[in-house]
């Protein structure tokens, strides 16, 4: 059976001629379903990159993306947007809520896209903030919000729509570090409970360790893979 | 269902920004209400002149000097004149006729007592009363022999009986205009101001052979009105009154003829085509404010995708597709410019009422008055806000995330 999701001699370049910048320098990566994986490196190292094209926010200048053993390079912008909205999830480190719109509301948006009615809309998206301990707040709107609790609106709205994959960009970059371990804590439990897998950049090696494997970027090329005891398995 | 959240979305933003919402929808509600205004102006002024119109009835007819092409009735002034011979050859040979009217008139100062009035002395037969419709209020019209010899009497309009006697019954009164002198022997009942809100009452009647020997001291009149019988025979009568004024005028059955005979029905489809070409010219103008206006919508909507740079990504990230995107903005600018049309409508039928009551017109409103502009404003939100929308719809994902 095919991977989930594999990378095959993938390059990414900015830039035109003297100024082009090989951000990701041909990369071969497999990763199967169910699997939670870090992706470590310095800043510029290529994991950034390697996230967006992992979740189809950009596509590759060489090599090939196979998701679910379809050649995503072959897709066009709108079927890139379907495989989003059908199979992904993401989470950012910024949150990337609307503003002054409920957490209802937001968690409700990617169900809007999939045509869901909206009794059925609010009732998945009540559950889903349920899910991620946000129970009550509802009609709160982000700035009403901490930051954790944010996080926590978009996992949330991550979820809501069962996704195969969650990719995860610095979740815990804008957190203070108790909330960032109960976030992790979140998305351990989203990926043993309902074996969502799940793609985690970030440069925080106590945050990596909640991973199955840690893949590590280092100059547009992947210089480490490891497969590790997560942290918090044995609790 | 997305249309429906996209609605939402709208409202919510028009919420936010009220004073942003009003000022770009201003341009959209100017736009409307001006164009309904003018249309139900321009109805309501050509329905007030048929009203006068068929007042008159419709076997009025009249002659005029004139060429065709050449300014056409009222440039007179280089034109062979009517006279008194025409209008008598016209009741002599024309059959059909209730009445004829040859008609001169002079401007000229009334004094009676303390008081003067500047109005017009107006010289006519006396079949003027039955055909051009006045009817007294007091006292009597001319008698035959009054008429015959030009005996200085004459008959006030009811402006120049208010200004002159003000509630004095002015009958048997002597009035002065210029060096003669004339009795009053009848006062019209008013017919109040025409559409063109001229007043109709501000007039002297006089014999037509009193006002030729002592006011212009010349047979000329300026135009015959005639009265057909009957209405459907003012056809046939028109083709007469053209021949025997050829005779009259001695023309060549090849020349052009230098006068004009006209039936209400042509005048009144003359002043028709003349209204609703005003009408549609002051309409186009009021359309330009609306494509201003979506001027307007366009900018703010340029500044509401850029504003908003981040939401469509996030929207793009979780699953929008370019064309869910563009059509978010389109409705939004659709939404716009349909609230600036629903409050256009609003202030244009109220513009309408106020103007056509102080203006004395009728209010014709209908359904394709109020939907036309509506339907124009939306489509000025789709045109205008197609642009921005696409620019929005074509954002790259990542880019449009990084963005502050």
């Amino acid at each position: 059976m095919a991977p989930l999701l594999a990378l095959d001699g993938v390059t990414k370049i900015y830039g035109r001629g003297e100024a082009a910048v090989a951000a990701l320098a041909g990369i071969d990566l497999e990763i199967a379903a169910g699997e939670f994986v870090a992706l470590m490196g310095p800043s510029g190292s290529g994991k950034s990159t390697c996230l967006n094209i992992l979740g189809c926010l950009d596509v590759p200048t060489a090599g090939e993306y196979r998701f679910r053993g379809v050649a995503v390079s072959r897709l066009d912008r709108d079927q890139l947007a379907l495989l989003r909205r059908h199979y992904l999830g993401f989470v950012f480190q910024g949150f990337n809520l609307l503003p002054r719109t409920s957490a209802l509301e937001n968690v409700e948006l990617p169900l809007v896209y999939r045509g869901v009615g909206g009794r059925e809309r609010r009732r998945r998206a009540r559950a889903a903030l349920a899910a991620v301990g946000l129970e009550g707040r509802e009609r709160h709107t982000p700035a009403q919000l901490s930051g954790g609790q944010q996080q926590r609106v978009a996992i949330a709205r991550a979820l809501v729509t069962d996704p195969a994959v969650v990719l995860a960009d610095e979740p815990t970059g804008n957190v203070d570090s108790a909330r960032a371990h109960e976030l992790m804590a979140l998305l351990v439990g989203l990926n043993r409970e309902r074996g969502i897998t799940i793609v985690m950049v970030t440069h925080e090696a106590d945050m990596a360790a909640y991973a199955g494997r840690v893949l590590t970027f280092h100059d547009g090329t992947i210089v480490g893979d490891e497969r590790q005891a997560p942290q918090g398995a044995a609790a | 269902m997305i249309v429906w959240n996209a609605v939402q979305q709208t409202l919510r933003q028009v919420r936010r920004n009220p004073m942003r919402s009003a000022l770009t929808t201003l341009g959209i509600l100017i736009g409307v209400a001006a164009v309904i205004a003018m249309i139900a102006l321009g109805r309501g002024a050509a329905a007030r002149v048929n009203q006068d119109l068929a007042g008159l009835g419709q076997n009025l007819l009249f002659v005029v000097p004139g060429t065709p092409g050449q300014g056409g009735p009222g440039a007179a002034a280089s034109v062979r004149s009517l006279d008194v011979a025409d209008a008598a050859a016209i009741a002599r040979e024309v059959d059909g006729l209730a009445g004829v009217a040859p008609l001169v008139s002079r401007g000229g100062v009334a004094v009676y007592g303390g008081a003067s009035w500047r109005t017009s002395i107006t010289g006519s037969s006396g079949d003027y009363l039955t055909v051009l419709k006045w009817k007294l209020a007091r006292g009597r019209a001319f008698s035959e022999a009054e008429l015959r010899v030009g005996a200085p009497v004459c008959v006030l309009g009811h402006t120049v009986h208010r200004e002159l006697f003000g509630a004095v019954d002015p009958v048997g009164a002597t009035i002065r205009v210029g060096s003669v002198s004339f009795r009053v022997v009848g006062v019209f009942a008013a017919k109040g101001s025409s559409s063109f809100g001229q007043d109709q009452d501000d007039f002297i009647y006089v014999p037509l052979a009193t006002h030729q020997r002592r006011i212009t001291g010349s047979r000329e009149v300026a135009m015959i009105f005639l009265s057909a019988a009957d209405p459907d025979a003012s056809g046939r009568i028109k083709t007469d009154v053209e021949a025997v004024m050829r005779t009259q005028r001695r023309l060549q059955p090849t020349d052009t003829p230098d006068f004009f005979v006209r039936d209400m029905k042509e005048a009144a489809s003359m002043v028709g085509s003349i209204t609703s070409v005003l009408t549609s010219l002051l309409a186009a103008i009021a359309a330009i404010s609306l494509v201003v206006g979506g001027i307007g919508i366009m900018n703010i909507m340029l500044v509401a995708v850029s504003e908003r740079t981040r939401e469509i990504g996030i929207r793009l990230a979780i699953g929008a597709r370019g064309r869910d995107v563009l059509a978010q903005f389109l409705i939004e600018a659709i939404a716009l410019a349909a609230l600036g049309g629903i409050a256009g409508i609003t202030l244009g039928l109220g513009l309408s009422l106020v103007a056509t009551s102080q203006l004395g017109l009728p209010l014709e409103i209908d359904a394709v008055l109020v939907l036309l502009p509506f339907g124009f404003s939306a489509a000025v939100g789709v045109i205008f806000g197609f642009f921005p929308a696409r620019k929005a719809a074509r954002m790259n994902p990542i880019d449009a995330l990084r963005r502050e």
